[in-house]
């Protein structure tokens, strides 16, 4: 490769990156914006990371949303794992169309399912809140934890499970034993997207949603009319850092195991 | 279901892994997507919900000519943004998967990280820096490539932005993996045989890579269609999509039943396109991978 | 000898598909028993039945005089060593090995023990803590056999262990898998489709071919005196013969061919019986002169020298091509020569045509 194409390909890469990255270096810098309008730079203050602290709504919004998250995804991982596991295992009548059920979730227009969800609730009677938001975050973080666990049992040698058995495990123990560990990155990854689909979810909650149950996304597209605070701006920067974080170790590992084969 | 025709003894393994995930997609997708066909025949209701009975109307109305002027539009910014999509992402999936593998992890890595912050969040952040006191048209005015501020946010150009900045991670990654899992042998193999870089390219890099072109394009194409919270915020109040209607016949109109008659619009294209990918030989799987 | 494992009339259907078909066979304690036959078989499937991964469509197995019916692989005293290893990538070396002592519950320090006395066996100390990638095929190899081995099976599987490794990591293998099957006295029944394989390690052969046992016996028996055509063609190189059986006197029974007559020894055949006859290219032999006895002419056409011997490849009237293999001290005919084969006529092997009912059909018809 000449070295002018090598630039122009790292140029390209960086243009990419600068598109991607330029409203979040902004969200930063105007979290110590001292202008509460927060449409022109005025002055550096931290006060905001203090004052959100304080801003009740604010924090229930994001509380209620974590524990939505949390839920959803641990629901969402058990059910998708053992799903993906199963679907794998088992052949039986019908399987194709529950394989043809979970890709709609991810295809579909998200208004679309938002839409079908709050109407079952409302002709089944149940009322609107967080348990519809979980209800509902669940169904559509099952299909992407199912995709991740599959795409690891994909490379799997079944003749592990036989070993397991051989050696004297049941069933129970062979899935914990063997089974569980080596599709641990598929639930990683599906896990973690779970937990940032339903943390970042706007849509689907935005229909299924009740008095009382606001969620940060929600509570942050409330405020379109009136623009977003330099408190939500600090808010998203420190989600955001533990998110680079969160990140961060994941490719770290992946790193480090590139580096081991490398060897 | 399907458990209880086989009255033999039944694997209690197959319940525990299959029975809850086929219960959820059963009660939770195939019953909510049969209602919503079943609620578009029927009346509406004052406050929102429906009354029984049986009616065409709502399906027909979907034929209005201002509704049918939004889908047009709607697939219009569906087409733009996609196409957007792959110029962007397709070279730059490209370029990445030439790194090392360390790099490119590292590069993986990074594209991910926008994708796991609050989407408004990144949208208010866009507006801030298109709007006509913002950075950018104020750095043009500065250079003096123009003489007044552009109108880059609350209309056709703030809603392509929008769409194309939260969709395009969506196409990156299905291309990626494409180009990535791409035997390179092949094309050393063509350019053996004589094929010049742009011909290798063309007869053999883009057809092994078409399936990837084809689920980034299921990934960007089909939620275009619905985002209305990206078209709200960048396009102003003039701009409509599908999902804008959908939401507006809900909540603001509380007309159920044309809602859901609008709704079936918007899955007859989803299954359309999917139908189109899987002949294709496309594989379901790669659009949830991460 | 005493019987370790019994089958009874095991059939394993996979749909449509019949895969084993009436399967009779005992295995002995102790002994070295190889399943030998061409992929798609029916010996793997045979070998998974044992260990409990299929159960068989009709028949019985018994291990030790119990029925294996419905029993779960992890509630059978066997233990299978994988044709692609099956280690725990997870897991150490010496956490793999440990792997079914752990389950059983055995205490730790026993474990540590046993652990160790296998690793000092398959020669993998300092090995302990590397995981299974680490390792080079044939250290895999000797793992997988460890972690077998360690809980003292009643019964060792293998299938098709050596497959994988190169052709002389797999003698190597061999002569080690021997020498450890002879110093534990545990039972090995072996899958493999390499015939020399089979007759190199083996007590004894059963020999398979789609579905069906064709012979069980010791390898001399089952190379000298093959039970079928399919068993004469499958081990070893062999030369087959098809004719109907003219003559039956004192001691040689004469057999007309497609293009002449030979002798062979006498069996168990009937005057007017279609046969099958078989002999090894090393007791096949040709002469100028006519030889009494037999009238079989053939062509020369090439020699190839394969070090050792010489292998001489002729036509037969018919188009068939046969071989001898000769020394390549002896000199050698232009292609071309016309030559007469012949053999000692202990060294052919008579077998019953399977075409044979085929034959007693059309002349039950005739006389009828």
């Amino acid at each position: 490769m000449s070295k002018g194409s090598r630039f122009f390909q790292n140029f390209f890469i960086v243009l990419v990156f600068l598109f991607l990255y330029i409203p979040i270096v902004m969200v930063v810098i105007f979290s110590f914006n001292t202008s509460q309008m927060n449409i022109v730079w005025e002055g550096f203050t931290p006060r905001w990371y203090g004052t959100f602290f304080q801003n009740r709504s604010l924090m229930e919004a994001l509380w209620l949303s974590l524990y939505i998250a949390v839920v959803s995804t641990a629901i969402a991982t058990v059910i998708g794992t053992l799903g993906a596991v199963g679907l794998k295992r088992f052949e039986f009548r019908g399987k194709h169309f529950i394989d043809q059920l979970l890709y709609i979730p991810v295809v579909i227009p998200e208004v679309v399912l938002g839409v079908a969800l709050l109407c079952i609730f409302s002709a089944l009677k149940i009322e609107l809140g967080v348990t519809t938001i979980i209800l509902s975050h669940v169904t559509f973080c099952i299909p992407f934890v199912v995709m991740n666990v599959r795409a690891r049992i994909a490379g799997f040698d079944k003749s592990l499970e036989e070993a397991a058995q051989d050696l004297g495990a049941n069933g129970i123990q062979t899935f914990f034993k063997v089974t569980l560990p080596l599709i641990m990155p598929g639930v990683t990854s599906g896990a973690m997207l779970s937990f940032s689909l339903s943390l970042d979810d706007v849509i689907i909650s935005f229909f299924v949603t009740g008095p009382g149950s606001t969620t940060l996304p929600l509570k942050i597209f409330s405020m379109v009319k009136t623009g977003v605070t330099p408190e939500v701006n600090a808010l998203s920067t420190i989600i955001m850092f533990v998110v680079i974080i969160g990140i961060s170790i994941r490719a770290g590992i992946q790193v480090k195991e590139l580096r081991k084969k490398a060897v | 279901m399907k458990e209880k025709r086989k009255k033999r003894k039944i694997d209690p393994a197959f319940l525990v892994m299959v029975g809850p995930v086929s219960g959820w997609m059963l009660l939770l997708v195939l019953v909510p997507f049969l209602y919503i066909f079943v609620i578009s025949f029927m009346h509406r209701s004052a406050y929102g919900g429906v009354k029984p009975g049986f009616t065409l109307e709502n399906i027909l109305q979907v034929f209005n000519p201002d509704y049918l002027q939004v889908f047009g539009v709607s697939i219009g910014y569906a087409a733009i943004t996609t196409i957007l999509c792959i110029l962007i992402g397709y070279p730059f999936a490209y370029f990445v998967a030439k790194k090392t593998p360390v790099k490119k992890t590292v590069i993986m890595a990074l594209v991910m990280v926008p994708f796991m912050i609050s989407s408004l969040i990144r949208l208010f952040a866009w507006i801030n820096l298109l709007r006509r006191e913002g950075i950018i048209n104020q750095a043009l005015l500065a250079l003096g490539v123009i003489h007044k501020p552009l109108q880059l946010v609350y209309n056709n150009v703030g809603a392509v932005i929008g769409l194309t900045y939260t969709l395009l991670p969506f196409m990156i990654l299905p291309l990626y993996s494409s180009i990535e899992k791409m035997d390179k042998s092949l094309l050393e193999a063509s350019y053996d045989l004589g094929a010049k870089p742009a011909e290798a390219f063309l007869k053999v890099t883009l057809p092994l890579t078409m399936p990837g072109i084809f689920a980034g394009t299921i990934m960007t194409f089909i939620p275009t269609l619905g985002l209305f919270f990206v078209i709200d915020l960048m396009g102003g109040s003039k701009v409509l999509v599908m999902g804008s209607l959908i939401r507006n016949e809900f909540i603001t109109a509380k007309d159920w039943p044309l809602g859901a008659a609008l709704s079936l619009f918007l899955i007859l294209v989803t299954l359309i396109l999917v139908k189109v990918y899987q002949s294709r030989g496309g594989n379901m799987d790669e659009l949830g991978g991460m | 000898m005493e019987d370790i494992i019994r089958i009874q009339d095991v059939c394993k259907d996979f749909g449509e598909n019949k895969v084993v078909k009436h399967l009779n066979m005992t295995v002995r304690k102790g002994e070295f028993l190889t399943l030998l036959g061409p992929s798609g078989c029916g010996k793997t499937t045979t070998l998974r039945m044992i260990a409990g991964f299929e159960q068989p469509t009709s028949g019985t197995i018994q291990i030790e005089e119990q029925d294996m019916k419905g029993r779960k692989p992890y509630q059978r005293e066997v233990n299978t060593v994988f044709q692609n290893y099956a280690l725990f990538p997870h897991m150490t070396i010496s956490e793999n090995i440990a792997f079914g002592l752990n389950l059983k519950k055995v205490k730790k320090e026993e474990i540590k023990k046993r652990v160790a006395e296998m690793l000092d066996l398959v020669q993998l100390m300092g090995y302990e803590n590397r995981k299974p990638d680490q390792l080079s095929g044939g250290q895999k190899q000797r793992v997988a056999i460890a972690r077998a081995l360690v809980n003292r099976p009643k019964v060792l599987l293998l299938d098709e262990p050596l497959g994988a490794l190169d052709l002389k990591l797999r003698k190597q293998m061999q002569f080690e898998l021997k020498r450890l099957q002879k110093k534990l006295g545990i039972t090995f029944v072996y899958v493999t489709h390499d015939q020399e394989e089979a007759l190199t390690m083996s007590d004894r052969i059963a020999v398979m071919s789609a579905g069906v046992l064709e012979q069980l016996d010791v390898p001399k028996e089952i190379y000298n005196h093959p039970a079928s055509k399919f068993v004469a063609d499958f081990i070893g190189e062999s030369n087959l013969f098809y004719g109907t059986v003219s003559r039956i006197q004192e001691d040689t029974v004469s057999v007309i061919l497609e293009t002449g007559m030979v002798s062979v020894g006498k069996s168990a055949v009937a005057s007017g019986e279609i046969v099958d006859i078989s002999v090894r290219p090393e007791n096949l032999k040709m002469s100028e002169t006519p030889i009494p006895g037999f009238d079989c002419p053939a062509v020369v056409k090439e020699y190839v020298f394969v070090g050792n011997i010489c292998k001489v490849m002729l036509t037969l009237p018919s188009g068939k091509e046969v071989r001898i293999n000769q020394s390549p001290k002896l000199p050698e005919l232009p292609a071309g020569t016309h030559v007469n084969l012949y053999w000692d006529i202990s060294d052919a092997v008579v077998m019953s045509s399977p075409d044979n009912h085929v034959y007693q059909a059309v002349e039950n018809a005739k006389l009828a």
